[in-house]
């Protein structure tokens, strides 16, 4: 197992929000691609994505700039 | 809280709990009077940790489809505390399924019955009936037939595919609009306007009732260890539809004749409506249960059977009902409203025996694609449908591609 892939947070999308902003996907290249039609894609699919501890900001930072506010990061705490 | 009915009925009788597979359909009529005939007065209200500890014993799941242990969603909203609230699901989106709008005709009392022992155990402040508006006038009449149901209240909802998810009926609820929403948090912690909400397909109340009634041991008298009970499915045939109760873990042959079909004149079965999975004539002895169906990667779903008639062709029908599918996307999840359409449009065009050999391949692409991407399961009961169409019926799929039909001999 790689040192820092353990997920600590989980990045949720909220799909009934996401607007195929995009900039989520900028913020995020370590984690999420770009889909056919522009929404992001995990690795592994699905809409809770894994954060490692080291992209933790990054994906704090997505969270406050996505544009419809459909992300969300529920970190172990909550 | 008074759990009395009427007493004249009650006193010196002696109810004798069903003992054949009719038993949520039990009850000579769907009056309050044939009700306490057939099945006695709703018992008296019980603690909630011992109505969830005699639904774990029972051994019941949820029957609208997800076949959730029911006392671990009790258990749940009970950890949640007091002063939630507790909604009877029969909205019935799948457009195949009869079985929740035959329950609420010909045993609306069992599901009262179920909504207020649960809803009293859990110490509820807000009881609903959800349900589709063919139903409203039995529900009601049932409801004004007795004194202790006074607080349900009944709520209508359209009749579209998505509705009967749960977060859809707590949006039908809130703000009339019964599509899913966003849960990142589970229902039984926020539901409806924030407070732990516990959502119950009927038919699961109406078993509910009668297992808090006769106990869980006469509940497991039926059916199989991983399958105990009964279940209500719809039988779907070309010509129309029939409710059947069978014991779980019935064979799949069995109910289908019961259901007035015979066995011989089927191709193929979509087991679990249109998110289901299809199963072949040659595994028609295959037994009704999670267990059973298992190895065909099927559930009971809802207990939808839709036949597939011999002559016909089962990617053809596929396609028809992929293009439903993606029409009832409520289009708020971008993976859901272009996934789906575009996976139509290929399937569409297998059906019709395009010979683009590449179309199978796309077809799983965009299954991957759309799976775990939404609000709902909508995206991932479609795909499902999907790929067991093309592994159920790959040597139609072979024949397609050279613009043949082995089944509609074309």
């Amino acid at each position: 197992m790689n040192a820092p892939t353990r997920a600590v947070s989980v990045l949720h999308v909220d799909w009934t929000r996401c607007d195929a902003r995009g900039s989520c996907t900028e913020l995020l290249p370590e984690l999420l691609r770009t889909d056919p039609w522009g929404y992001p894609l995990a690795a592994g699919g699905g809409s809770d994505v894994g954060v490692p501890a080291h992209l933790e900001a990054a994906a704090r930072d997505a969270v406050g700039l996505c544009p419809v506010l459909a992300l969300r990061l529920i970190t172990p705490a909550d | 809280m008074t759990m009395a009915s009427a007493p004249a009925v009650r006193d010196g009788f002696d109810v004798i709990p069903p003992s054949g597979t009719a038993r949520l359909l039990a009850a000579d009529g769907p009056s309050h009077v044939a009700h306490l005939a057939g099945f006695g007065p709703m018992p008296s209200g019980r603690g909630v940790d011992a109505v969830i500890a005699e639904l774990d014993m029972a051994g019941i799941a949820g029957r609208g489809g997800a076949a959730f242990p029911t006392w671990r969603k009790v258990a749940a909203a009970a950890q949640s505390g007091r002063g939630g609230v507790v909604i009877g699901n029969g909205s019935e989106g799948e457009p195949l399924s009869a079985k929740d709008a035959t329950l609420l005709h010909t045993a609306p009392h069992l599901v009262l019955d179920g909504l207020l022992l649960v809803a009293a155990a859990l110490g509820a402040d807000e009881i609903d009936l959800v349900t589709t508006s063919a139903q409203l006038a039995p529900v009601r009449r049932a409801i004004d037939e007795r004194r202790d149901a006074g607080r349900i209240r009944v709520r209508e909802t359209q009749d579209r595919f998505v509705a009967g998810e749960a977060s859809a009926v707590v949006n039908a609820i809130e703000r009339a609009r019964p599509i899913p929403r966003d849960h990142a948090v589970r229902l039984t912690v926020s539901g409806v306007r924030s407070r732990p909400t516990l959502v119950l397909n009927v038919e699961t109340l109406a078993h509910i009732a009668l297992v808090l009634r006769f106990g869980a041991e006469w509940f497991r008298s039926l059916g199989t260890p991983d399958d105990p009970g009964t279940r209500l499915f719809t039988v779907a045939r070309p010509d129309g539809r029939l409710v059947v109760e069978a014991a779980g873990g019935t064979p799949l042959s069995t109910v289908l004749r019961a259901g007035g079909v015979d066995p011989a004149t089927v191709r193929a079965v979509l087991v679990g409506g249109y998110h289901g999975t299809w199963i072949t004539a040659d595994a028609l002895d295959t037994p009704l249960s999670p267990g059973g169906l298992a190895a065909f990667g099927a559930s009971p779903g809802a207990g939808i059977l839709m036949v597939l008639p011999r002559g016909e062709c089962g990617l053809a029908r596929t396609a028809q009902i992929t293009g439903y599918l993606a029409e009832q996307s409520a289009g708020q999840c971008g993976p859901c409203a272009n996934g789906l359409p575009a996976i139509a449009e290929a399937m569409g065009r297998v059906g019709r025996r395009d010979r683009d050999t590449s179309l199978p391949r796309r077809i799983r692409e965009l299954t991957t694609l759309v799976s775990g991407r939404g609000a709902c399961h909508h995206p991932d009961g479609t795909a499902r449908m999907v790929l067991s169409a093309l592994e159920t019926f790959e040597h139609d799929l072979r024949a397609h591609a050279v613009g043949l039909c082995q089944e509609t001999a074309r």
